[in-house]
């Protein structure tokens, strides 16, 4: 195809991206993921490594508040849903609802962190620190905190990301054909969600 | 702007079993059965839950399949490194039968 490109070189038109023909971004987005996934990847097998060899590992369900981070879990799974309904919303051309769901989302997202930032002032009040476990091999605290905080940082990131779109919206300046750029703050979104599922999982009940 | 036309998933129905596997998730730690039973069974419905999140609200499941290799190769790498990491995993100090340490005391025999 791009050899009948450069024949018809004098008409210059923008080259598709190869799989996902509306938008380059969306494309860079999930490359982006995929990186993503295996930072997290990376520190999820370290976790398991570390506490396969340690003698002393607490059990996680004994010394962590799952009843708060088991409604943490369906807070960011809401606001998942938000967000799918804000895309929704934009390829409809509802507006007003984009903004609605928007603010919903970035809810659930400040809720998320403020529960998280519950829990952890909960924990170092307990003695968890990220050298000190009053429950057993320090490496507890020490994994537990790098790894709820790489994602609570990405929470935070996706929360000041959807303001910016909610602000512009506010503004009147998101449009309708600006459904590209939703659907990857989206995708970004749900990465986090995603994430979120498997560090509950093998993290609080493992 | 065109993208790949599809009858809207059914959002809230997904939502729904996201909620029914959550609520499994934590119900099964309490359940009277051996650890590695639970463990199976919380890694798949974390990977069920995953794949939920994936196939319909990222809408894997309408883009080219491309994509999907790329979105999957992460997960595919990581269980690579899971089995890399297995032989530090019993993290126990060698015995390797040299010389013992200069300050041991002499072995009498």
């Amino acid at each position: 195809m791009s050899q009948v490109a450069a024949l018809h070189a004098d008409v210059v038109e923008p080259a598709e991206s190869p799989l996902t023909p509306e938008s380059w971004g969306k494309l860079g987005m999930w490359i982006f993921l995929a990186a993503d996934a295996m930072s997290f990847g990376a520190l999820l097998a370290g976790y398991g490594a570390l506490r396969y060899g340690s003698a002393d590992w607490p059990i996680p369900s004994h010394v962590l508040g799952i009843g708060l981070t088991a409604f943490m879990t369906f807070l960011l799974i809401c606001s998942s849903v938000t967000m799918v309904l804000a895309l929704a919303s934009i390829q409809r051309e509802d507006m007003a609802g984009v903004r609605k769901f928007l603010a919903l989302t970035i809810l659930g997202g400040l809720m998320f962190l403020g529960m998280q930032a519950y829990e952890w002032s909960h924990l170092i009040h307990e003695g968890l620190g990220l050298t000190g476990n009053p429950w057993g091999a320090s490496l507890f605290g020490t994994t537990f905190f790098i790894i709820t905080g790489f994602h609570g940082a990405h929470v935070t990131g996706g929360v000041i990301y959807l303001s910016c779109y909610l602000i512009r919206s506010l503004l009147g300046r998101l449009q309708p054909r600006h459904v590209n750029q939703i659907e990857i703050v989206a995708l970004y979104w749900h990465f986090v969600d995603l994430v979120w599922i498997l560090v509950f999982t093998f993290v609080y009940l493992l | 702007m065109a993208h790949t036309a599809h009858k809207q998933p059914n959002y809230i129905g997904v939502f729904w079993w996201l909620l029914a596997l959550t609520i499994a998730e934590v119900g099964v730690i309490f359940m009277p059965m051996a650890r590695v039973l639970i463990a199976i069974l919380l890694v798949g419905m974390a990977l069920t839950k995953a794949s939920l999140v994936a196939m319909y609200f990222m809408h894997l499941k309408f883009e080219r399949t491309t994509l999907g290799l790329i979105a999957v190769t992460p997960l595919l790498l990581c269980v690579l490194l899971v089995f890399a990491l297995l032989p530090d995993h019993s993290a126990t100090p060698h015995q390797t039968g040299a010389a013992p340490a200069p300050t041991a005391p002499p072995r009498s025999r």
